[in-house]
């Protein structure tokens, strides 16, 4: 397909979009802050004067989803979350966010209002302070009922160094919890599918998480969410940055019974399913213990995991559980429902 | 649903070795060789990607191979008829209403999804009976449902159809596309130039059909059927029992026949209930398999009582003869003479992105699974070992 017009698989978090930012945006905007493509930039300096005992990290998000309030949270809870995610995963202590609403012609107003009710109690949540926002008014139908962004400052305190590129031979590889929760909720919680399942979605502030395992290990190399594209894009994403090969275990990842259902009636990969509330974390393989030890005794690790170690050849793979082997791709595209 | 599939019965390492173990023993015991492998073809999608997704092939004997059949019904479905799908997108006051699979399926010039991006309204849809609702809806424009499946989907289309006759929402069609799987084995079974010594029956067209209708083709080819649950641990399970019946017609001990490895969903008749919805609301016609050609009594129209839900007869859709070969060597690959790999376009010119042939762009494709999962795996090279 050569015509060049923007498809949706473009924002589906898979090589596409990946294309897109790479060659269309940071083509034209790239700086040394924002070439690093983490979750969050880290600035240094600003504009010549230091700051004391770390670095800032900075980061944006826009959310739309499909409908406004699902089971385990809404837009307000995942704008807050997803920006605070973006920023623990630099081990950033998240503290200010900006809030942009842009609403549509017609929006019930208790639905705004539950919304921002959301936002406040997440926030609060997670510590951290709505500094500044904006508002916007568009015609119906233009935006699907509301888009919210954010953006957010973090503070990495000195000593703390966490980057996609940091991973190395020997390292074990963890995950927080259950994969593909949020994805598949969203995918339920659509009136047409007519599922009856208790799914929730995993959306939450992972702050407090983060900053476990950092106790626990202070040599933590990677910390990424594996938000659109899910696990299987998230790993491609950290062995292209460090140029090594990740081998993980499909028995050992765990994933509720239901959801596994759930995509395998749809013909999804829980793989490639979003999560809105887990960390994949990359470490040196003896502080594994102490940092599934750390996730597990915080509520939103109880499911914490390792699920595969880097080394070997480039690339992802995955060790099937009936003993196979086979490469792990980046998504592409968008996954589609299939026929039967 | 929570808790009530237990996955990792299906999904065990030492269950799965001991039935490679067997496989191995079967497979030297029926005299399979590299150079002349005993042929499994399996004729289901889900098949396909399960084989695929779990790595099946890698693990199983050089002397055994598997083929993948023409198991996807979007890579099944000709060109013309896809090029019909994005015309009917393309009318005014039309919503053409669609399984996601479709969508990326590339016509002779566009496909849904860059028509979609033009403004076509094109919706997809998890059900027939969500279609249903956007006709109820919308009772101004008329819904184009592309009936593309096998006896899985069509029973479900049909039910559909009928409600929509029941409540009288006219603007209700169906494109009709669907294939039937028996008839196509036959054909399969009767191709020349390369070997077949069994089929993996499909699960899911099993529970409609009944396994009772695999018997022509076991009887009058002397071919094994199994049918076979998409588990890994019944897929090698399936391919243990049709080993079984090679070793016992190479041995002059038996012939052919049907057996069910996938007991705990498929009886001998099948649903009764489904198939007597299909002989009301389908007829039979010789339907035109994508690659392969016009293939008598292989496809399910609708029937006379039926036929104002029939799209054609609602809308002028004139679409020219296509033109030109795209060199895509997807009818070899369903008739199993050829796996992705032999392609000169696989992995090339030819990638989920930018497809040239439905089966790299189906979920289900058998392209589309080998590109994904085992790329790297090469025909001869069942490690996936050699350097590409």
């Amino acid at each position: 397909m050569s015509e060049k017009k923007i498809r949706l698989a473009h924002g589906s978090g898979g090589t596409l979009m990946h294309e897109l930012i790479e060659d269309l945006i940071v083509g034209r905007l790239g700086n040394p802050a924002l070439d690093a493509l983490d979750d969050a930039a880290e600035i240094a300096d600003l504009g010549g004067h230091a700051i004391e005992g770390g670095l800032l990290a900075f980061t944006t998000d826009s959310f739309v989803v499909q409908p406004l309030f699902f089971p385990g949270g809404d837009i307000g809870t995942l704008a807050v979350a997803g920006t605070v995610n973006d920023l623990a995963m630099k081990g950033a202590t998240p503290l200010y966010l900006t809030l942009g609403l842009v609403l549509e012609e017609g929006m019930a107003m208790p639905d705004l209002e539950r919304v921002l009710d959301s936002i406040a109690m997440t926030a609060r949540g997670a510590g951290v302070a709505i500094a500044a926002g904006d508002t916007k008014v568009v015609e119906r139908g233009a935006v699907g009922g509301m888009i919210v962004n954010t953006a957010g400052i973090g503070f990495i305190p000195d000593g703390v160094n966490i980057s996609g590129a940091r991973a190395a031979d020997g390292d074990v590889v963890i995950i927080s919890g259950t994969i593909g929760d949020h994805e598949t909720s969203i995918l339920v919680a659509r009136e047409e599918l007519m599922l009856d399942t208790p799914i929730q979605s995993d959306c939450a502030c992972l702050g407090g998480l983060v900053r476990d395992a950092l106790d626990a290990c202070d040599d933590v190399h990677v910390l990424r969410d594996p938000t659109r594209g899910g696990l299987g894009t998230t790993l491609n994403e950290i062995a292209a940055r460090a140029g090594v090969g990740i081998t993980i275990r499909e028995d050992d990842i765990p994933m509720r019974q239901d959801v596994r259902a759930v995509c395998d009636i749809l013909g999804f990969d829980p793989l490639y399913m979003a999560n809105e509330g887990k960390a994949i974390i990359v470490a040196p393989a003896e502080s594994a213990d102490a940092i599934l030890a750390a996730l597990r005794a915080n509520p939103l690790g109880r499911d914490a995991a390792v699920i595969g170690e880097v080394g070997g050849e480039p690339g992802v793979r995955l060790r099937t559980s009936v003993g196979g082997l086979r490469p792990l791709l980046m998504l592409e595209g968008v996954q589609l429902p299939r026929i039967c | 649903m929570t808790g009530g599939i237990d996955f990792a019965a299906f999904r065990s390492e030492p269950a799965a070795n001991a039935l490679v173990g067997r496989i191995n023993r079967l497979t030297e015991r029926a005299g399979g060789t590299s150079e002349r492998p005993i042929a499994l073809m399996e004729v289901c999608g889900t098949h396909t990607v399960a084989i695929s997704r779990f790595g099946l092939r890698a693990m199983l004997p050089p002397g055994l191979r598997l083929l993948s059949g023409p198991g996807c019904p979007v890579c099944v479905t000709p060109l013309i008829e896809i090029d019909r799908s994005i015309a009917a997108a393309t009318m005014p006051d039309v919503i053409v209403a669609t399984f996601g699979d479709m969508m990326r399926v590339p016509g002779s010039h566009r496909s849904l999804e860059s028509v979609r991006a033009d403004g076509a309204d094109v919706r997809i849809v998890y059900s027939p009976m969500d279609a249903l609702e956007v006709a109820r809806k919308n009772p101004a424009k008329l819904v184009v449902f592309l009936g593309v499946g096998f006896e899985t989907t069509s029973p479900i289309i049909a039910a559909t159809i009928v409600a929509a006759a029941r409540e009288g929402i006219s603007n209700f069609t169906v494109l009709p596309f669907f294939k039937t799987v028996p008839a196509a084995l036959d054909m399969l079974a009767a191709v020349p130039g390369r070997p077949l010594d069994g089929f993996i029956c499909p699960g899911h067209v099993s529970v409609i059909i009944g396994s009772d209708a695999y018997l022509p083709v076991a009887r009058d080819r002397n071919i094994p059927c199994v049918v076979t649950g998409f588990e890994p641990l019944d897929i090698l399970a399936g391919v243990v029992m049709l080993l079984e019946q090679v070793v016992a017609i190479r041995e002059a001990t038996g012939s052919a026949g049907v057996a069910v490895q996938y007991s705990r969903a498929v009886t001998p008749e099948g649903n009764t209930t489904a198939q007597g919805l299909m002989d009301d609301v389908f007829a039979v016609y010789d339907a035109e398999w994508r690659g392969i050609g016009v293939v008598p009594a292989t496809g399910q129209t609708l029937s006379k009582k039926y036929e104002m839900f029939d799209a054609t007869k609602r809308l002028e859709i004139d679409v020219p003869t296509p033109v030109g070969e795209s060199g895509c060597i997807c009818g070899e690959i369903m008739l199993g003479r050829n796996l992705p790999p032999d392609c000169p376009h696989f992995g090339a010119a030819c990638t989920p992105r930018s497809p040239v042939g439905p089966c790299m762009v189906s979920t289900e494709g058998s392209c589309a699974a080998f590109y994904k999962y085992e790329q790297g795996w090469r025909s001869g090279d069942p490690d996936g070992t050699e350097e590409k």
